[in-house]
């Protein structure tokens, strides 16, 4: 089989709700992170807009995750958070690869917009797996969590402008071989 | 559960996070870069093999991928040209027990540095050699490498070189590279467990990983739907791997190859180890 596919594995089943919402973590962990890294990116280009942008978006990755440190009563990371994905990354992080150095806010809201809806299926089939019902009941609230992210990134693109054509248009281009 | 599923596979907690492999200094590379997917794998492996920062060090040459040992935390070295495994091997033949990683592109390491490559191979000094192939001369602004595609039109090339692709696993294995894998920037933690794999391996392992260059290269971005996951066998034996070669994709990742070859241990007296040893041979 050809391609990479980022979602086919098959996953270890949480069997308690921390061990479930340990994933959670790890998942905001790795976004928040990710999008920081991506900001700094940005940053190194002059792209000070997209930059900002995804910097936000990190800071409130972060505060989902501490949200759920919260609702634990985690006062410190989980060890269960401690592992790494079989698949490529988790759901909500950006891939590298998806990133222009002339990008606009409209192209990084369309990322998040796509990762926040992976989230929504990720915890969709947790709710949907053979896992204990309290394991499910959680799974649900996370689903409808992130379905809620993914209606308030459709709001914030709704006033953000699409790009024009030919956005991707440098009149220096670093491919100029002159 | 659907087979879409995404999966967590739980660890032991670590010493150290992947993030504490990672120095202040932050990359420069353009946004989409597949080098950065490299940062990332390497630190989650040394993270996971609990690597004292102290103990490790990162060498380089010259080019774009070759900034890494500056992004690392351990020991790095950033020195010439194509040189990076004469550094490498003289550093860990001086230090034993460091672990040595050397790192770089294409260019620096098939080209510029592709007599070092044979002979890193053969000598079988135990270091990993982890190249960034992009297939492009990325730093010096699009050249056309030794893993160019004969027919990739470029202002520099115009309808291509025309000349055949250097196949970098082909040669490994021929001159005696004792662990041979593929991997893919698009997959961090398939990576990771490849560099790990590869760190533990004694002997000399060599790991090319396809790493899109987005600016030269934007076709690249396709790689991700051409990689070929888990599509070699891990073989002990130089025939069958030479067999599995014949049909490469150049997008087939995994082991190839894990040989039985004794790492290269310095012959000669025990007093000889160590640079004060030797300095006390020449008159200064």
């Amino acid at each position: 089989m050809s391609g990479l596919d980022r979602s086919t594995a098959h996953p270890k089943l949480p069997r308690t709700v921390a061990e479930f919402m340990a994933y959670a973590y790890a998942m905001e962990v790795e976004a928040s992170e990710r999008y920081a890294e991506l900001a700094q990116q940005m940053s190194a280009h002059n792209n000070r807009e997209v930059a900002e942008l995804f910097a936000k978006l990190s800071r409130i990755e972060g505060k989902h995750r501490d949200q759920i440190a919260a609702q634990m009563g985690w006062t410190s990371p989980p060890a269960a958070a401690v592992f790494r994905w079989t698949t490529p990354e988790g759901p909500e992080t950006t891939d590298y690869g998806e990133l222009h150095y002339l990008m606009q806010p409209y192209h990084a809201l369309k990322l998040a917009e796509h990762n926040e809806q992976q989230a929504v299926e990720f915890f969709e089939r947790f709710a949907a797996a053979r896992v204990p019902a309290a394991v499910q009941a959680a799974a649900r609230e996370m689903a409808e969590d992130e379905r809620e992210h993914v209606r308030l990134i459709r709001e914030w693109l709704a006033k953000v402008p699409p790009p024009e054509p030919g956005w991707d248009e440098d009149m220096d281009p670093p491919a100029g071989a002159d | 559960m659907n087979e879409s599923a995404r999966a967590l596979a739980p660890s032991a907690p670590l010493a150290r996070g992947p993030n504490d492999y990672k120095s202040d200094v932050k990359p420069v590379w353009c946004p989409g870069c597949g080098d950065f997917g490299v940062v990332n794998a390497l630190a989650k492996a040394m993270a996971k093999m609990a690597l004292d920062p102290k103990d490790v060090a990162v060498v380089s040459g010259i080019g774009c991928s070759s900034r890494i040992p500056a992004y690392m935390s351990s020991y790095g070295f950033h020195g010439v040209h194509g040189r990076a495994l004469a550094a490498g091997t003289g550093l860990k033949i001086a230090r034993p027990d460091l672990t040595v990683i050397v790192t770089g592109g294409d260019g620096d390491g098939y080209s510029i540095g592709g007599n070092h490559f044979l002979h890193a191979c053969r000598r079988n000094v135990d270091m990993t050699y982890i190249v960034m192939d992009n297939r492009v001369y990325g730093m010096t602004k699009g050249q056309a490498s030794p893993t160019t595609e004969p027919d990739w039109d470029s202002k520099l090339s115009p309808d291509g070189t025309g000349l055949r692709e250097f196949q970098p696993l082909v040669v490994a294995l021929a001159s005696g590279a004792n662990f041979i894998a593929r991997g893919f920037t698009g997959d961090p933690n398939g990576l990771a467990a490849l560099i790990e794999q590869a760190m533990h391996h004694p002997g000399f392992s060599f790991l090319e990983v396809l790493s899109p260059c987005v600016t030269f290269r934007p076709e690249q971005k396709e790689w991700k739907k051409m990689v070929r996951p888990d599509a070699f066998r891990t073989t002990a034996e130089v025939p069958r791997a030479a067999r599995r070669l014949l049909r490469d994709t150049g997008f087939d990742l995994g082991v190839l190859f894990a040989g039985g070859r004794a790492p290269y241990a310095p012959r000669g007296p025990r007093a000889l180890r160590t640079p004060a040893d030797l300095e006390a041979r020449f008159a200064l």
